[in-house]
């Protein structure tokens, strides 16, 4: 059975979560005590993984890190459709997506480490990035909504989605709110409608 | 931001972290009450400096606590940590955007299991509050609500199904609280849940959950996951509660019967004159009054 090393709080273990179950990949978890713990720090941790991150996923003798490889890896093997990482002309756009998820929009993860867990850290600069991230994306939905789509990329909800998805919305534990983001509540509710659909602490399901 | 001048906040025990999260030697600033404080950890103990001055310390129950003023009592007795078999559980503190008050408040609430917690401390099909009782105990001046109970489809991190939990809740000062709940593997005790909670300024808080539990099968990683998993399905409810500060005034807000203990808790403030993250009254009643 696949197994996620897992953090309850963290959005990127959240990406793993959600795309399994949009899937219905059975899996076991192994909780992690990132924090206050440190034990991704921990030599059995660095051992699967030496950057010493979550998630760390384990599936087919594989063992992976980093959250948008494994969306891939799962939309890969588990996903025979090919729905959810087409690969037609929209795979190059998805990856951008991925990339972007991973890199500039993690500002806001960085932000809300030090805003929720007194992480060391210049708070109000890490705001700045993660605004300027999320305004990224809201411009993009934006004009994806003008042009009558919906996803950020094509007409079905992608693994772009999933990995943009989690640290958008916990973006108010780094007190990011959503007001100036129209087109980003539009698309996140419906990211909430997929069938199989799982929230987290500060995604309630409730929304 | 400074000190305040509440004398009846500056006059208590605060919580500013388990002694094991602070670093050897490095200074570590943080805030109590409006103003900053700085707690070192040496070889030989803790300091804190604030306000311009060396503040009281202990490190009872593994944690640093620290007071502006002078806390009438000790801090309060737990006779549950000298139990050997119990587990020690620091979750690490978390900071919320919201009134001391109202994390205690909402520690003491049952009724928002079910759609707060959903499918874990409560279950939407069985909303219930059941009758409880609520006492205020002069001679150690706590307030306990008894005899609660409520249906959990997962009370625990060792639950492998629901069950009816008892709870026992303590208010011990106006920012520190805790519960007493069944275990799901020795439902003849108790497990104790407390919630220190550091109030920062008047609208941000640090909360510093503690756990003394029975659970010999769950690792420590799985027991704090449950804890900061229940606690950040708080969090975004906590920081969305308006107004911020806890309204005292009478007809701010209209309490139910599941809100007893949130009733007595109240009167409790009101007669400690206890005002900081309290909203300011407009019917012209002075704090205490």
């Amino acid at each position: 059975m696949p197994k996620l090393y897992d953090y309850v709080l963290s959005g990127s273990c959240y990406k793993v979560r959600l795309m399994t179950a949009l899937l219905g990949v059975t899996y076991e978890t192994q909780a992690i005590d990132f924090y206050p713990g440190r034990e991704h720090k921990s030599p059995a941790m660095l051992a699967l993984n030496p950057l010493g991150q979550l998630p760390v996923f384990e599936d087919y003798g594989l063992v992976l890190r980093d959250a948008q490889a494994i969306l891939c890896h799962l939309a890969n093997r588990h996903d025979p459709a090919g729905t959810w990482l087409p690969r037609d002309q929209r795979f190059g756009q998805v990856m951008m997506w991925l990339g972007f998820a991973g890199g500039e929009l993690m500002a806001v993860s960085a932000a809300r480490m030090v805003s929720m867990l007194g992480y060391p850290g210049d708070l109000e600069a890490l705001r700045a990035k993660g605004r300027m991230a999320m305004r990224v994306i809201e411009d993009h939905l934006s004009d994806r909504q003008l042009a009558g789509g919906i996803w950020a990329v094509g007409d079905t909800p992608t693994i772009a989605d999933i990995a943009l998805f989690p640290y958008v919305m916990l973006s108010h534990d780094a007190g990011i709110g959503h007001e100036d983001y129209p087109a980003i509540n539009l698309w996140q509710r419906q990211v909430r409608r997929l069938p199989g659909f799982v929230g987290m602490p500060g995604i309630p399901d409730y929304f | 931001m400074s000190l305040t001048t509440d004398q009846a906040a500056l006059d208590q025990w605060y919580v500013l972290g388990a002694v094991s999260h602070f670093p050897f030697g490095t200074p570590v600033e943080t805030g109590l009450l409006g103003e900053p404080v700085t707690v070192t950890r040496r070889d030989d103990g803790v300091t804190v400096i604030g306000a311009g001055r060396s503040l009281p310390v202990r490190t009872t129950y593994n944690h640093v606590w620290t007071s502006f003023g002078t806390p009438a009592r000790d801090i309060f007795a737990l006779p549950e940590a000298t139990e050997p078999d119990r587990r020690w559980l620091y979750c690490g503190g978390v900071r919320v955007a919201a009134s001391g008050l109202r994390l205690i408040e909402n520690f003491l609430d049952l009724a928002h299991f079910p759609y707060v917690h959903t499918d874990i401390l409560g279950s939407e099909e069985k909303p219930e509050v059941a009758k409880y009782e609520v006492e205020q105990r002069r001679d150690v001046d706590e307030i306990w609500a008894t005899k609660c109970e409520f249906f959990q489809p997962k009370a625990a991190a060792a639950s492998d199904g629901g069950q009816i939990s008892q709870y026992m809740y303590r208010v011990v000062s106006p920012f520190n609280v805790m519960l007493y709940k069944t275990p799901p593997t020795a439902p003849n005790r108790w497990d104790v849940i407390a919630l220190f909670v550091q109030p920062v300024d008047e609208t941000h808080s640090i909360a510093h959950p503690f756990m003394l539990v029975i659970d010999p099968t769950s690792t420590d990683a799985e027991i704090i996951a449950f804890q900061q998993m229940i606690f950040l399905q708080d969090k975004i409810v906590l920081e969305n509660q308006r107004p911020a500060l806890l309204p005292l005034q009478p007809g701010r807000e209209t309490p139910t019967r599941a809100d007893l203990s949130s009733v007595l808790y109240r009167r409790w403030l009101k007669e400690k004159a206890l005002t900081f993250g309290t909203e300011p009254r407009t019917d012209g009643v002075a704090a205490g009054a």
